[in-house]
């Protein structure tokens, strides 16, 4: 059955009941003036419409198409008929609106299907009302109510006002699984039309009367602090309004926990257009000073930290050098099982190897930036952020103002991939629009952003196993950290499938900041960990892929330990699907291939690579993927969310590196710094998902850290080569020029 | 200050802008076609491309002097109905993640297309390898182009 709705006079609903495929008339109905809301999520219009709320801000994710699918699901409406619509930051409604750690589909999972299962029950209830008939009659399709027995039917729109009238029912009943029709499907980007059509969907593009167009000028190096300006020049050129420093943060106040920021007292320049801001900028001459050790509390969400930036200028040659140190010292001791110390003492063998990677830069193609009025009282916030809940305190605290009276709407953002935690931004735009008391927005150049800091850390992690006379493995030791972090989960596989096992992290403090990057941690422990098993695997002769079904198996049979953080028979399962979908067992000619699987925020992936020598350079020409992320809601955004996490990552292990001297970050742009390109990118990707019915885990994460190493054991099969710094281009180009 | 005469999306335009001001700020900022977008000001990303007559410019770096009596296409003024052969083809293709680059990979795919209309996909590489894309959508990318071509 479909509905379509003639607009007249009355604006009366009719139904067409032929469903032989007849074109409805008009796709989405607009919304009226008069339309119910039956709650934070759902509105539904007195003709019709239905309006759904994504909660959550959307960087290319797709949540904005997704989470309204799960709402439409429970709601049993048609989703050509729903217009989706982003739902400002506004915590009293909404339960969680951060999207990061892949969780926004594991976590709005239940909230949004109860959210569209109660919006239905009412419609129903309300339709039983007045047609005075039993509920358990009513049944729904596609946005009717239908009461069989008497043939009598009607909209949700003829129903919305009752329904929103009747108490909200403390149990419904969900869909069944097997009764999903929108869940499961592929349903195409909610803002497809605006993105290929140019619309001002992103901060960069907002424009208000009176705006001015602000940018900062921030340090050249990490532990260097602004100490004077000369404006002289600046001040007089064309189109510029004013130049002043602020300081967006002050140690007196408490941050958050996305507050990182790495620096925090600017010059600004302000203007009338951009262009004029940019050379205004070029021509202010200011004086920077070495910085002394700063220290910053850190509220996280009351547990208080107080974190230290020490002074001194950094360079990439000293990180690998006290890289090196502390991998040789003992570290701090995060997992013992069974007796380590006594199996390596026993060992007829043991294989040492150590991995590095460098920090990176998130480099969203969006450069940073924020709109922001401030006026007596009250703050309006437009910006790219991924977490506001994280950052409206500290800019309460900052401004003076309650946090009652900030406003903050979430705008599309040009990716985030954790950039966009981290809402030093907001602060910054706001405290200028303060200062200026006028509409501002604030805007970041490439080369601004790229040195600003908050990147993914250096890391190191030494990787050490050993065998007896027979070959087979009695211990395994695992020992890493970074710059300023430990990318260590000392729970995750192969914890639990070893008798003997060991796991040490440490840490070394830096001034330059550090923020979440595309699955934290796992990113680069994934990388070192599939490498050392694939090696491992090859010096005790065995498959690379059955190696690690024995380790799987062991860990779902008898587990060593208690608190393994995954589920050994999903693990072995993208692993198994792996190798049935790359025909693993049957190796193509001239085609070299490398095995990697991860489980990292709670979904479940295998890669496998394929590797072609052109000449003595290789290319990534294929990759093949497993995933197990419970039920797939929106297929083949899923599918396009493998592809690029895959080709991000054969990008960031090849090409990837911000190295630093004296504090300086040495590349500011895209001239120097290389990101892969269409020419390098796999001319393949397959994606399978295991099918089983668990609850959805998140997809923007998890298949990035695989490809590292399946890239890497690869590469081995087609050079004869270890590769074990990222990233691996420099390796590659020494071989060339030796 | 100097009076400029621009042709953009078939439309004339006059205004007063410094004539070293690149093309793509006198879009954005003074005309409010925001859909070429800023990404590097090196025309090293791709982000701003736009067709100047038949060819894919970078119009970051591109003084807006320059321009004269070309004319200018953007996003805006690809097709009058939104139906492009590209951009059908990459609704078909449901190409974008966050979309902030797809408008400047449109508009270099739309200049291949322009001199070579059944392009290769080496042809393809060597045309949009000046466009990064940093969600990774380039096989998709790749894929409605040539879907494009077929139209």
């Amino acid at each position: 059955m479909k509905a379509a709705v003639f607009a007249g006079g009355g604006m009366t609903l009719h139904f067409n009941w032929l469903t032989d495929g007849l074109p409805l008339l008009g796709r989405t109905t607009e919304m009226t003036a008069e339309w119910t809301e039956l709650n934070s999520y759902i509105r539904i219009g007195s003709n019709g419409a239905v309006s759904l709320f994504n909660p959550n801000p959307e960087f290319g994710q797709n949540v904005k198409t997704s989470l309204p699918m799960i709402l439409a699901e429970e709601l049993d409406t048609d989703w050509d008929q729903v217009k989706i619509e982003q739902a400002d930051f506004y915590p009293e409604r909404y339960e969680r609106q951060f999207t990061g750690g892949s969780q926004s589909v594991r976590q709005a999972w239940a909230p949004l299907r109860k959210a569209g299962a109660t919006a239905r029950q009412m419609l129903i209830m309300a339709a039983a009302q007045k047609w005075n008939v039993p509920v358990e009659e009513i049944t729904t399709a596609s946005g009717v109510l239908l009461h069989k027995a008497s043939g009598k039917k009607a909209g949700y729109g003829e129903m919305a006002s009752v329904a929103a009238a009747i108490p909200v029912p403390d149990e419904v009943k969900l869909k069944p699984v097997s009764d999903f029709s929108i869940i499961g499907s592929s349903r195409k980007n909610v803002a497809l039309k605006e993105i290929i059509t140019g619309k001002p969907l992103f901060t960069l593009d907002y424009k208000t009367e009176g705006m001015l167009i602000a940018m900062i000028v921030h340090p050249p190096a990490f532990g260097m602090r602004f100490k004077s300006m000369d404006d002289s020049i600046a001040k007089s050129m064309p189109g510029i309004r004013s130049i002043f420093t602020i300081d967006s943060l002050t140690e007196d106040i408490d941050q958050n926990f996305f507050d990182t920021t790495s620096f925090t007292r600017f010059a600004v320049v302000a203007g009338n257009s951009t262009w004029e801001v940019m050379q205004a900028k070029k021509a202010l001459k200011v004086t920077w000073e070495k910085e002394p050790d700063r220290f910053f509390n850190i509220d996280a969400r009351g547990n208080k930290i107080r974190t230290k930036y020490p002074a001194g200028l950094e360079s990439t040659s000293d990180h690998l050098a006290k890289m090196k140190e502390f991998s040789k010292k003992p570290g701090e001791i995060m997992r013992r099982d069974g007796d380590p110390e006594g199996a390596f003492s026993k060992a007829a063998k043991i294989l040492e190897r150590t991995y590095t990677a460098p920090f990176l830069a998130h480099n969203t193609m969006e450069p940073v930036n924020c709109f922001a009025h401030v006026t007596a009282g009250k703050a309006e916030i437009y910006g790219p952020i991924q977490a506001p809940e994280f950052i409206v305190d500290t800019l309460s605290k900052r401004l003076g103002i309650p946090k009652e009276n900030i406003s903050v709407r979430l705008a599309r953002m040009g990716g985030g991939f954790g950039r966009r935690a981290y809402g030093h931004h907001l602060i910054e735009a706001a405290v200028i629009s303060q200062h200026l008391n006028a509409p501002v927005k604030l805007v970041y150049s490439r080369e601004d952003e790229m040195t600003a800091g908050i990147y993914r850390p250096a890391y190191s992690a030494t990787y050490r196993a050993a065998l007896d006379k027979n070959n087979q493995l009695l211990a395994f030791h695992v020992k890493a950290g970074g710059i300023p972090e430990t990318p260590l989960h000392p729970n995750r596989f192969p914890a639990g499938a070893i008798d003997h096992y060991l796991a040490e992290a440490w840490s070394i403090e830096s001034n330059i900041t550090i923020g979440a990057f595309r699955a934290p941690r796992s990113n680069f422990i994934a990388s070192a960990e599939q490498s050392f098993l694939d090696e491992l695997a090859a010096e005790m002769g065995k498959d690379p892929i059955r190696f690690r079904l024995e380790l799987l198996e062991r860990a779902k049979t008898n587990p060593v330990g208690k608190n393994n953080d995954y589920d050994a028979g999903r693990y072995a399962g993208v692993l198994e699907l792996v190798r049935d979908k790359s025909d693993w067992n049957t190796p193509p000619q001239g085609v070299h291939r490398g095995v990697s699987a991860y489980f990292c925020h709670n979904s479940y992936v295998a890669e496998v690579a394929e590797v072609v020598m052109k000449g003595n350079t290789p290319y990534v020409e294929k990759v093949v993927a497993a995933v197990d992320c419970g039920i797939v809601v929106n297929k083949d955004a899923a599918i396009n969310m493998t592809e690029g996490a895959i080709t991000d990552g054969i990008g960031n292990v090849l090409y990837g590196e911000l190295p630093f001297k004296d504090g300086v970050p040495q590349k500011d742009n895209f001239t120097t710094y290389r990101l892969i390109r269409m020419n390098e990118a796999p001319k393949a990707i397959e994606v399978y998902f295991v099918k089983n019915e668990h609850d959805p885990t998140g997809m923007g994460e998890p298949p990035f850290p695989p490809v590292f190493a399946a890239v890497a054991n690869a590469l081995y099969q087609a050079t004869g080569k270890r590769f074990y710094n990222q990233p691996f281009i420099n390796e590659l180009n020494n071989d060339e020029e030796s | 200050m100097a009076a400029i005469h621009l042709n953009i999306n078939k439309k004339k335009y006059t205004l007063e802008v410094d004539p070293s001001t690149p093309l793509l700020w006198v879009l954005r900022d003074h005309l409010d076609l925001t859909g070429t977008k800023y990404g590097c000001g090196v025309a090293s990303c791709g982000a701003c491309t736009v067709m100047l007559d038949n060819s894919a410019v970078r119009s970051c770096v591109l003084p807006v002097s320059v321009v004269g009596d070309q004319s200018v296409t953007t996003i805006e003024g690809l097709s009058e109905n939104n139906d492009h052969p590209l951009q059908r083809a990459w609704e078909e293709h449901d190409v974008p993640q966050c979309g902030y680059c797809q408008a400047g990979q449109i508009m270099s795919a739309a200049a291949l297309l322009k001199s070579n209309n059944q392009p290769t996909d080496d042809d393809i590489d060597t045309a949009m390898t000046g466009n990064l894309c940093r969600c990774g959508t380039y096989l998709r990318i790749k894929a409605a182009i040539k879907t494009a071509a077929q139209y």
